[in-house]
């Protein structure tokens, strides 16, 4: 065994270790994709990250000028423009793709944990953006707080998060939930290059025979699929 | 195929053993920001953004002397809204619950609001160089309990009566006046004691501002919570009134819209939808209700992986058969 095959000792090295042997460097950033990643629906993924980026961007400029700059400038307004839009398009992409993982039965091969952050992504994503709607200091922030506190009241929420405390609420807006979703998109793409894009079901024969029809030709897929568990019907 | 079959739940996915094709993950990701950028300009540019500006306790008093007046009544003898919610302001409501649970009385009173005290007495006691309101507030919180809830009532009455005269849209008592020079109110109520000497010096005080900055007023110089001004205000008309305007209220989707017609918190259409429907609609503690039903929601779509049934539809449901349509047509013709 040579010397750079000798496990670390130090807590550094085996944290480096065991994040190379999880994630080395041709699975977290792969140059080529299984064939079956092709399809429109594979970009709201990657959309969904680009409206993060979107977002943050835009709400880094209005936090750079303070909470009040939006409502008495041009530019000001029109990077609020910005950032509401940029979280319009970020929720649209993400339910797309949220949906076309479900269809695709995404939590497959041991990919459950890809799902669950997922899933928790879209949960956090909601009182991230309440608490945007919530400081924006104008008539919309006044109704939609004095609104939504009954909701957090009635489940004792409220008791530590006040909607109608602006301060509070802005605190929530620029750091602590933007932060807890920038660790879960993390989270949930690490998983994904670790575990890979799911492959697609493995057709039964009739199915097979079935989708050859819809492909226009009478040849059974099952002559090029794969068989049995563990297999995922890949062409050779 | 049986039914079973159909749904069933055994995961025969093992790892990706076909081919692979050249994919640039940095470039579609530098693409896609670009692309999502520029989708936001041009939204931005096509649709701007809303910002209505905010209500104020001092636009209120002046544009609705009267239905501050009531509501200012109201917070005094302890009947608004935000007097009897009970926790986290009080402890004069029991707050909502589901079956045993309590979760509002359990967190208990955490933002404290004592609306006779915060929202009346408290803002007029800085009202310097007026002996005669001073003595009004004097009498006021040295009578027992019984007199003060009697003015209070006295002074209540003809507000309530002219309230439901216009509820009902009949013609409201003589028993108000209104001054429309000055916007002085002036309310014929025998038996209220010092309680209309307070009320019209608490209208002036909130027509000239003072009662915003009053109710922001703490121990210390800066200030960012608005819980006192905003609760006061949500027990008046005037939100209400303007939320009503635009399509706002709790019975027109509330909070998932947004001034003017942009889209809004859309994402919280389940939410908003049990409000619309019964049995929630109707219950006295639909708050509770919906947050539970969407907490039990939010579990399952996380837990979806679990569920029998409800992870097997995609199998069932041939959805991927178009998702992976270009993939299935390859190794039909390799």
């Amino acid at each position: 065994m040579s010397a750079s095959e000798t496990p670390a000792s130090s807590w550094t090295g085996r944290v480096r270790e065991a994040a190379v042997e999880a994630l080395p460097p041709e699975k977290l950033l792969p140059d080529k994709q299984p064939t079956y990643v092709a399809s429109w629906i594979y970009v709201f993924g990657v959309a969904s990250i680009a409206s993060l980026v979107v977002i943050i961007a835009s709400g880094c400029i209005l936090a750079l000028k303070g909470p009040a700059w939006w409502h008495y400038t041009g530019v000001g307004h029109f990077f609020n423009s910005i950032h509401l839009w940029g979280v319009e398009l970020f929720f649209f992409v993400m339910v797309v793709h949220l949906w076309g993982k479900y269809w695709m039965a995404a939590w497959r091969g041991g990919r459950t944990r890809v799902w669950i952050t997922g899933a928790i992504i879209f949960l956090v994503a909601v009182p991230t953006a309440l608490t945007g709607y919530v400081s924006q200091q104008n008539f919309d922030a006044q109704w939609i707080s004095t609104q939504a506190k009954d909701g957090l009241n009635s489940v004792g929420v409220g008791a530590f998060f006040n909607v109608t405390n602006f301060g509070q609420m802005y605190s929530y807006h620029v750091l602590l939930l933007p932060a807890a979703v920038v660790a879960l998109v993390v989270a949930h793409v690490l998983l994904v290059r670790r575990h890979g894009v799911v492959p697609p079901f493995e057709l039964k024969d009739h199915e097979a025979s079935q989708t050859s029809t819809i492909a226009g030709s009478d040849t059974p897929i099952s002559a090029v699929q794969g068989s049995g568990p563990g297999s995922d019907g890949a062409a050779s | 195929m049986s039914v079973r079959d159909r749904l069933g739940d055994h995961d025969e996915t093992g790892p990706w053993r076909g081919a692979y094709a050249p994919y640039d993950l940095v470039k579609e990701l530098c693409i896609a920001i670009g692309v999502v950028a520029l989708l936001a300009v041009l939204l931005t540019v096509l649709f701007s953004s809303p910002d209505d500006k905010p209500s104020t306790i001092a636009q209120w008093s002046r544009q609705q002397p009267v239905n501050f007046i009531t509501a200012a009544a109201n917070e005094l003898n302890g009947t608004s809204d935000t007097a009897e919610y009970g926790p986290p302001y009080n402890h004069n409501g029991e707050g909502q619950h589901a079956a045993f649970i309590h979760l509002q009385k359990w967190l208990g009173v955490s933002h404290p609001i004592n609306t006779a005290q915060d929202f009346v007495i408290g803002p007029l006691k800085t009202i310097p160089n007026d002996s005669s309101l001073q003595s009004a507030i004097a009498e006021y919180r040295a009578a027992p309990e019984q007199t003060r809830k009697a003015w209070g009532e006295a002074y209540a009455k003809p507000l309530e009566e002219r309230e439901t005269a216009l509820e009902e849209k009949k013609t409201p008592n003589n028993a108000i006046t209104v001054n429309p020079t000055t916007g002085t109110v002036t309310v014929n109520a025998s038996g209220a004691g010092p309680v209309p000497l307070m009320m019209t010096s608490l209208l002036s005080l909130a027509k000239s501002g003072g009662l915003d900055g009053a109710l922001l007023t703490s121990d210390q110089f800066f200030q960012t919570d608005y819980t006192k001004p905003l609760l006061f205000m949500a027990d008046g008309g005037l939100l209400s009134e303007r939320a009503e305007a635009q399509h706002l209220l709790g019975e027109q989707w509330g909070m998932m819209n947004e001034t003017g017609s942009y889209p809004g918190q859309v994402w919280l259409w389940l939410y908003t939808l049990w409000y619309q429907v019964e049995p929630f609609k109707s219950s006295e503690n639909a708050d509770i209700l919906v947050m539970l039903m969407m907490g039990v929601l939010s579990l399952a779509f996380i837990c979806i992986p679990f569920i029998p049934g409800v992870r097997s539809l995609p199998r069932a449901i041939p959805v991927y058969k178009l998702i992976w349509k270009e993939h299935y047509r390859s190794q039909h013709s390799g």
